[in-house]
């Protein structure tokens, strides 16, 4: 178990840990930018005709106007929080789905977990991107609807390890123990197994994360996501390729704002990794 | 006395690591002739591997900090370039090493991994892999011939030790390091393992250095001991000198620990604690922490190497005056 | 390995079986009537019931699945095309070796860089090169492959005007495509590399083939880049699932008529014949890589060659 001695351990490594401070300052710049965007934005994000039509970046419009005339930096700031949100939605979805099969799976085995590497082996035949296509032709158009169809097709990434981890902690002492004292299967799985399973799903989350805000955002960009008027940034890097060949900040703008995010992201979760599960490393 | 084959000399390894140096072997002396088995005894993590490997020179990476000599017949191997290295690893001194599988290329037949070695001796393929039939049936393995052609993971343990000892004969090295030979496999296997050593000794006058933490393997085929604690080397000297008079504590400890026929419990002793990681040299014993016998001086100061006689050295306040507690 | 190949075989098929079962059952997890998708919403309930009943629509389920595999694989029929009104095959016939052109270069151009970039950067581990690469890879990581298409318009199409932006009129039109799709993976792949090579390096019979006195060269081709292709090998034919994705992105950005915008107009539109029969032909393409580097793996990796074959030889 993890005294106080060993939280502080963890801490100090943490701020030792480059990629960590990195991903989380680019992040907490992002988050920043999410909580005060009312305050950042010059106009509202829909407010048509703040300037001319298609004016280049410039004092006024820092990232320039598009076609309706729309000022792109206050879309670009209103965009992070669709971005966050979308983070969060995913990751909620995709841990409680795995989590929930993997503890299942990995706690039963037999047929239960049999069926499980079926279903993992079929996500496995069609590719990510496509299999959401497909889903979020069942579900519909939208930005929520496309959240649940990544979810629905990347939680397998978790259910995996969640179930090796409990098929190992199943016969560990203290798991028997409870078992003894009469303690429920339910109760086995979320109060003695989960908790040990957290440091590998921290890293997993942070790791995952950047791939459900790419998917996210492609879907947004292949129509199948976001709609208008929404600042989303994949929709507004759809919308930008259209003027691509006179009006280039259209595009280049929301790019650098998702690049930059998903980055932070990215170098969070390498850092994270390397300091709660430096195992992992070597794979 | 023989000249030395092997001479290390002041030899200290450190490892950087994040924050520091981990001191993995310190102050190691030791000279290995022709024709004699030396045997370095300790528990793992002692760093009595680490010394097996930086004499091939085989510590991999940059964070391995060398200090000392490493004389091979007179020439100091820590100065070798690589190139030169390479010419002298497997021709003039072969290795193997703990776990054959593991060590045994798996996509390779293990004639093709025994002939490769010769085929550097400019010998053409065909002839290579007669002498490593021939050498396969010289480390006694059966159906020499066929098991040419078979892959490492089709072998049993014995037999893929006995590859790897045909591996590292095939060039006639006048020294052979056997890092843990036959720790991964069966007591019978072993004794067979250990009378090809030995035999190999008597025939070629090979000199073997042999890593272990097995005291009755060294009992059985040592003729010079030395017992490394925590890096250091501490206590030195003949088979019979070490096993009659035993000096420092540590060794006699791990002597009690050692299964014995005539001892009716047939309960095997143990040492309390751990080997301790060093990090940082601070003065003191670095056995004093497990030591029954451990005074104020042993944890304030660093003991010297003590003569007991021409051949016996230790590593112990307590030696001038240890014939006093001797049978303790 | 006869044996272990009948086995994987076996497997691909009951995976491809079910897969089908899927994208069959897609058609009636929609709300409403197959018939309703086809048809204007003008046609009459009588006109929509004799429909039904042509097109087997009225037949039981189970019924309704048989004949449509059998229409698929006797006479490769995957239906007509709603939107197009011809059959799903004449679209596909034109589209699917563009996009197969596609993938298949970026795929040879992305192995012949990334190969040896990450077999390099493992042997100079820390060095200047690697520290880069590192960096590079992860950037390039957080960069969606649409956004390197258009900063590659941008650049090439836009700001330079060497090379032709969209459309697809002739091999100069794939080199902006093809640059975007491998720009999109080769981090991964890099990666990858790097780290199976890696660990080979640590394995203890690269040790002993440098103490029997191989010169470092040998060591490396024949000890360590031997069994660090297995690895990259499987990596190959996994990725290339990921490509074909890569490339519905890629042929949007790029107005390539291929199969990827097929599917992605036909989704957008509800052509279901047609999002079934690409849904298919993926997972079944899929499968056969899976099944390609199971073979290669067999043929590199005696372990598997012999441990899967069924008894000694």
């Amino acid at each position: 178990m993890r005294g106080r001695g060993k939280v502080r351990e963890t801490l100090q490594e943490c701020l030792r840990n480059g990629n960590f401070m990195v991903g989380f300052i680019i992040l907490l710049s992002v988050f920043l930018v999410a909580i005060f965007s009312g305050q950042i934005a010059h106009y509202g994000y829909t407010e048509q005709l703040v300037g001319p039509k298609f004016s280049p970046p410039s004092a006024e419009f820092w990232f320039g106007t598009d076609e309706l005339g729309r000022d792109v930096f206050s879309r670009v700031v209103e965009g992070t929080r669709i971005t966050l949100w979308v983070a969060f939605i995913g990751a909620t979805l995709e841990l409680v789905l795995g989590v929930t099969v993997g503890l299942i799976c990995g706690y039963f085995g037999s047929w239960v977990d049999r069926v499980f590497s079926f279903l993992t082996d079929l996500t496995w035949c069609i590719p990510g991107t496509i299999l959401a296509l497909a889903v979020v032709t069942l579900l519909g158009k939208g930005l929520t609807n496309s959240v649940i169809a990544i979810s629905l097709v990347s939680w397998a990434s978790y259910a995996r390890p969640v179930r090796a981890k409990t098929m190992s902690l199943k016969n560990m002492a203290f798991v028997e123990t409870g078992t003894a004292f009469g303690e429920s299967s339910f109760s086995l799985m979320f109060r003695y197994i989960l908790p040990n399973v957290v440091p590998s799903l921290i890293v997993m989350v942070s790791m995952s994360l950047p791939a459900t805000i790419l998917s996210t955002t492609t879907l947004s960009f292949l129509g199948l996501g976001s709609q208008a008027p929404s600042p989303d940034w994949g929709l507004a890097l759809s919308n930008g390729i259209t003027y691509i060949t006179n009006a280039p900040w259209l595009s280049i703008f929301p790019g650098i704002a998702l690049v930059y995010t998903v980055l932070g992201f990215n170098l969070l979760g390498e850092g994270l990794r390397d300091i709660l599960d430096p195992h992992m490393k070597s794979q | 006395m023989k000249e030395a084959l092997l001479s290390l000399e002041h030899l200290s390894i450190d490892y950087k690591i994040r924050g520091g140096y981990l001191s993995a072997v310190n102050d190691v002396s030791m000279d290995i002739c022709q024709g004699e088995i030396f045997a370095v005894v300790g528990e793992s993590g002692c760093g009595k591997s680490t010394v097996a490997h930086s004499i091939m020179r085989l510590l991999s990476g940059g964070n391995a900090k060398i200090e000392g000599k490493i004389l091979f017949d007179g020439r100091d191997l820590m100065t070798c370039s690589e190139k030169e290295m390479e010419a002298v690893r497997g021709k003039e001194i072969g290795m193997i090493f703990q776990n054959p599988l593991d060590s045994l290329n798996p996509v390779y037949t293990v004639g093709n991994q025994v002939s490769e070695a010769i085929m550097l001796d400019r010998v053409d393929k065909q002839e290579a892999m007669r002498q490593a039939v021939k050498l396969f049936q010289d480390v006694k393995m059966p159906d020499a011939q066929e098991r040419a052609g078979s892959f490492p993971h089709e072998l049993s343990g014995g037999m893929r030790q006995r590859v790897m000892i045909a591996m590292m004969l095939s060039r006639h090295p006048r020294l052979l390091i056997a890092d843990e030979p036959t720790t991964a496999l069966d007591v019978t296997i072993e004794a067979q393992i250990l009378e090809i050593i030995k035999e190999l000794k008597e025939k070629n006058n090979t000199a073997i250095l042999m890593i272990t933490h097995n005291f009755g393997l060294v009992a059985e085929a040592a003729d010079k001991i030395a017992v490394m604690y925590a890096g250091e080397v501490v206590e030195s000297g003949d088979v019979f000198e070490i096993f009659e008079n035993p000096m420092h504590p540590y060794t006699r400890l791990l002597m009690k620990a050692l299964p014995r026929r005539t001892k009716r419990e047939g309960r095997l002793e143990t040492i309390d604690g751990s080997v301790p990681r060093i990090l940082d040299k601070k003065p003191g014993c670095r056995f004093a922490n497990r030591c029954p016998y451990a005074s104020e001086t042993c944890r304030s100061q660093t003991p010297g190497v003590t003569k007991v006689s021409e051949t016996h050295r230790c590593r112990c306040f307590l030696v001038s005056d240890s014939s006093d507690r001797k049978g303790a | 390995m006869r044996g272990y190949l009948i086995k994987r075989v076996l497997q691909g098929i009951l995976l491809i079986v079910a897969v089908s079962m899927l994208v069959f059952s897609l058609l009636y997890m929609m709300p409403g009537n197959p018939v309703d998708m086809i048809v204007d919403r003008k046609v009459s309930v009588e006109k929509k019931a004799e429909l039904a009943h042509e097109m087997g629509y009225d037949l039981p389920l189970p019924q309704q699945y048989v004949r449509w595999v059998k229409g698929i694989v006797v006479d490769h029929n995957f239906g007509n095309s709603t939107r197009y009104k011809v059959p799903v095959l004449d679209l596909l016939k034109d589209r699917i070796p563009r996009s197969l052109v596609l993938c298949g270069w970026s795929l040879l151009i992305e192995m012949l860089i990334a190969l040896p970039i990450g077999l390099l950067c493992a042997i100079k581990k820390n060095s200047f090169f690697d520290r880069f690469t590192v960096v590079f890879t992860l950037i390039l990581t957080a960069m969606p492959a649409f956004w390197l298409g258009a900063l590659l318009i941008l650049t090439f199409g836009v700001g330079l005007e060497i090379l032709p932006i969209s459309g697809y009129k002739g091999p100069e039109y794939l080199i902006l495509p093809v640059f975007a799709l491998v720009s999109a993976s080769i981090a991964g792949t890099i990666r990858l590399t790097k780290a199976e090579v890696l660990e080979v390096l640590n394995e203890k019979y690269v040790t002993t083939a440098t103490a029997k006195g191989l010169p470092k060269r040998t060591v490396m081709v024949k000890h360590v880049l031997r069994n660090a292709l297995i690895i990259v090998t499987v990596q190959v034919f996994m990725s290339i699932p990921w490509l074909i994705s890569g490339a519905v992105v890629i042929e949007k950005i790029f107005d390539i008529p291929g199969m990827g915008g097929l599917l992605l107009n036909s989704i957008i539109v509800q052509d279901f014949p047609v999002v079934q029969a690409v849904l298919l032909i993926v997972a079944a393409l899929t499968v056969i890589c899976n099944l390609i580097s199971d073979l290669v793996i067999g043929i590199l990796d005696p372990r598997i060659r012999i441990s899967m074959g069924g008894g000694d030889k």
